[in-house]
C-alpha cells in the first residue's frame, strides 16, 4: 500500500550509491533544499487529509502534531534559503515524491474508520523511516552549506522522533 | 509577646521552601541538556524551549508538562526517586532526573 512512496526515495538512495551512473550525482544543495521541504509537505497534506478523515482521537492529534512540526521545520528551511540566497531547484526525486504521494492519498481517501487509521499511520511510519534514511545516507552527506547541513540534521532527529510517535500511535490502534 | 510563636511559625515556613531552587534545563535541536539532573524533593526543573517545536517533558503514569517553541515550562518535584522523562511528540528525546528527599 506505500510502496510508491518509498520505491521514490529507494531510487534516490540507489542514485546516491551509484557514483558512475547519469542519475547518480549527488543532488545539489538548492535539489536537497527542494528535496527536503518536498518531503515536509507531503506530510502536511497527509497530516490534513487525516485530520479531515479520521474519528479517533490518538490519530488526529498525532496528525495534529505532524501538520505543526513539519510546517514549523519547512518555515525554518524557507528562511534560510532566503537567507543563502538559494533557489530551491525541482529534480526528479522530488517529483517522483510528489507523484506517490498524490498516488497514496488517493488510495487513502477510499478508506474510512479503523481501516483508515491503520492505513495511514503505517504509512507514516513507512515514510519517516524512508526519509530518516535518505536524510542520513544521502541528504546530509550531500549538502555543503553547514547551515543547511544543520537544519537537515535537526529535521533528521525530528523525523526520527515522529516515526517512533507514530509507531506508539500504531501499537495504540492494535 | 502572643504574636511572637505565629510569627516564628511563619518564618519557618517561609524558610523551608527557600532551600528549594530552580535547576534549569534547556531543550536545543531536540536535546535536552543537562540530559541528566541531581535534584530534591520540592525542587523546581525549569526547561527553556529554544526550538521551534512544542515539546513535553512526560513521565510515564507521571507528570506531563508541554513546553510551547520559545518559552519555558517547569514541574516541582513531590517525590523521591530515580525518573526517566521524554517528549511524547518526539519519543527520540530522553531525559532522566535524579531526586533526593
Amino acid at each position: 500500500m506505500f510502496i510508491r512512496p518509498t520505491a521514490a526515495l529507494a531510487a534516490l538512495l540507489l542514485a546516491g550509491a551509484a557514483p558512475y551512473a547519469q542519475a547518480a550525482e549527488k543532488p545539489t544543495d538548492p535539489q536537497i533544499a527542494h528535496i527536503a521541504y518536498t518531503a515536509g509537505t507531503i506530510d502536511i497534506e497527509a497530516a490534513k487529509q487525516a485530520i479531515k478523515k479520521s474519528k479517533t482521537k490518538e490519530v488526529v492529534d498525532f496528525a495534529k502534531d505532524m501538520e505543526r512540526d513539519h510546517e514549523a521545520v519547512n518555515k525554518q528551511a524557507l528562511d534560510l534559503v532566503k537567507k543563502l540566497k538559494v533557489k530551491p531547484e525541482d529534480n526528479a526525486t522530488s517529483q517522483a515524491l510528489v507523484k506517490a504521494a498524490k498516488e497514496e492519498r488517493a488510495k487513502l481517501a477510499k478508506l474510512k474508520g479503523a481501516a483508515f487509521d491503520k492505513a495511514y499511520i503505517e504509512n507514516e511510519v513507512a515514510y519517516h523511516k524512508q526519509v530518516d534514511s535518505a536524510l542520513e545516507t544521502l541528504l546530509i552527506p550531500s549538502a555543503s552549506n553547514a547551515e543547511l547541513k544543520s537544519l537537515l540534521e535537526t529535521g533528521l532527529k525530528i523525523f526520527q522522533g515522529h516515526e517512533q510517535h507514530a509507531e506508539h500511535v500504531a501499537g495504540m490502534l492494535k | 509577646m502572643r504574636t511572637a510563636l505565629p510569627l516564628a511559625t511563619a518564618l519557618a515556613l517561609v524558610a523551608s521552601p527557600a532551600l528549594a531552587t530552580t535547576i534549569e534545563v534547556t531543550i536545543d535541536k531536540l536535546v535536552f541538556s543537562p540530559a541528566s539532573v541531581q535534584a530534591k524533593v520540592g525542587d523546581t526543573i525549569e526547561w527553556t524551549n529554544k526550538d521551534v517545536f512544542a515539546h513535553t517533558a512526560t513521565v510515564k503514569g507521571g507528570w506531563d508538562v508541554t513546553i510551547q517553541p520559545k518559552s519555558k515550562g517547569k514541574v516541582t518535584l513531590k517525590a523521591a526517586g530515580a525518573v526517566d522523562y521524554f517528549c511524547r511528540f518526539h519519543p527520540n528525546m530522553k531525559g532522566h532526573l535524579e531526586v533526593s528527599p
